[in-house]
């Protein structure tokens, strides 16, 4: 009865916390960019690229505790295909979150403005001041927004469709919940 | 005769100076720039102007005789970005459409030292007027001579950024300003 198993505690606190700056940054993204110029829109970039920064360090140390810790085993009623399309999803989860902040980088550099987290910390321009390249990138980082909102709903979807309609305690695999034994 | 020709080669040593004396009045504007840099949220960013029209004299010989005559038209601003470009347009920053441009005019010129001057002189912007002091390097060359300098500018002293843009938390109130001024002279 009681077999749910969970990940480990870091990669539980990683995932949510993830997935609130993901949420907070995304919205905000949307939001700041159609804004007038105004000492409150650069402000809004500046927390959306402190976010970004968080993002990816973040994830580098998600993905090196990933790497080096197996996670739960599905349950055994979880038909092959949706295996294969759940490691798929997660991989390209774990690509997106890498790539989104790094293209959100590359191409505040490109338009010129250099990226410094939280104020203080001066991050390098991997590329020079380029318009056209900036340009390009912002449509770059806007599609792998909208390539990570697919994806994140439908990881959400199944997720609640794994718990809620066929009953399995797949949210407590991510600390939802009741702490349960092994 | 040996005290004649110590005196020859004194006096040749006296008039070398004035036979190189050169003055340097004519400006090359492909060869001269001015450019800013400032903080926006901590982040540095870089901007200038791409058309001034500067007037000079400078003798090496009369150093403190300088002068200089600098105006800048407000229009060939980069900002940092079109956005920028277009607000700095704006009534809350340099209000173009009423001051088109800014100037500047000496007024003195102290020696710090080898090549080193600094200029005073009159900065207006924005129809505001005020002393500033500039430092000066100068670096001769075989036919141009570069004069180059930077300095400190406070935005809100000229009324750059007024309203909502006054808040020096997001838009820094110093703006470094480095000048470059190539001339050619005879």
């Amino acid at each position: 009865m009681n077999n749910v198993v969970r990940y480990s505690s870091p990669a539980i606190v990683l995932h949510w916390l993830l997935a609130l700056l993901i949420f907070a940054a995304f919205p905000l993204g949307l939001y700041m960019v159609d804004l007038p110029l105004s000492p409150d829109k650069l402000k809004l970039y500046s927390y959306h690229k402190w976010i970004g920064v968080t993002v990816l360090m973040l994830v580098a140390i998600r993905l090196s505790w990933r790497l080096t810790h197996t996670p739960p085993p599905l349950p055994a009623s979880i038909p092959a295909w949706q295996r294969r399309a759940s490691a798929i999803v997660h991989g390209l989860l774990y690509l997106l979150m890498i790539a989104i902040p790094l293209s959100g980088w590359l191409m505040s550099s490109a338009k010129g403005f250099p990226t410094v987290w939280f104020g203080v910390l001066p991050l390098p321009d991997l590329v020079d001041k380029n318009r056209e390249l900036g340009d390009l990138l912002a449509g770059v980082h806007k599609a792998l927004n909208f390539t990570l909102l697919a994806l994140v709903i439908l990881h959400v979807g199944a997720a609640l469709k794994h718990h809620f309609i066929e009953r399995q305690p797949f949210l407590q695999r991510m600390g939802w919940g009741k702490k349960e034994r092994t | 005769m040996t005290h004649n020709m110590t005196r020859w080669i004194l006096l040749a040593v006296l008039a070398a100076p004035a036979a190189h004396a050169m003055e340097y009045h004519t400006v090359l504007p492909a060869q001269s720039t001015i450019s800013f840099e400032f903080r926006q949220m901590g982040v540095p960013v870089k901007g200038g102007f791409k058309r001034f029209a500067t007037q000079m004299a400078f003798d090496p010989a009369k150093p403190e005789a300088a002068r200089a005559q600098v105006e800048i038209d407000l229009a060939s601003i980069d900002a940092g970005s079109p956005e920028a470009d277009a607000e700095s347009a704006g009534r809350l920053w340099f209000n173009r459409s009423a001051y088109p441009k800014a100037t500047f005019v000496s007024s003195q010129v102290r020696i710090l030292g080898k090549n080193r001057y600094e200029m005073r002189g009159m900065l207006t912007v924005k129809g505001r007027s005020r002393e500033i002091v500039v430092p000066v390097r100068y670096t001769p060359g075989k036919k141009t001579a570069s004069f180059d300098g930077d300095f400190i500018l406070k935005r809100l002293d000229f009324g750059i950024g007024e309203g909502m843009w006054a808040d020096v938390s997001t838009v820094a109130n110093e703006v470094q300003v480095k000048f470059r001024i190539a001339a050619t002279g005879k």
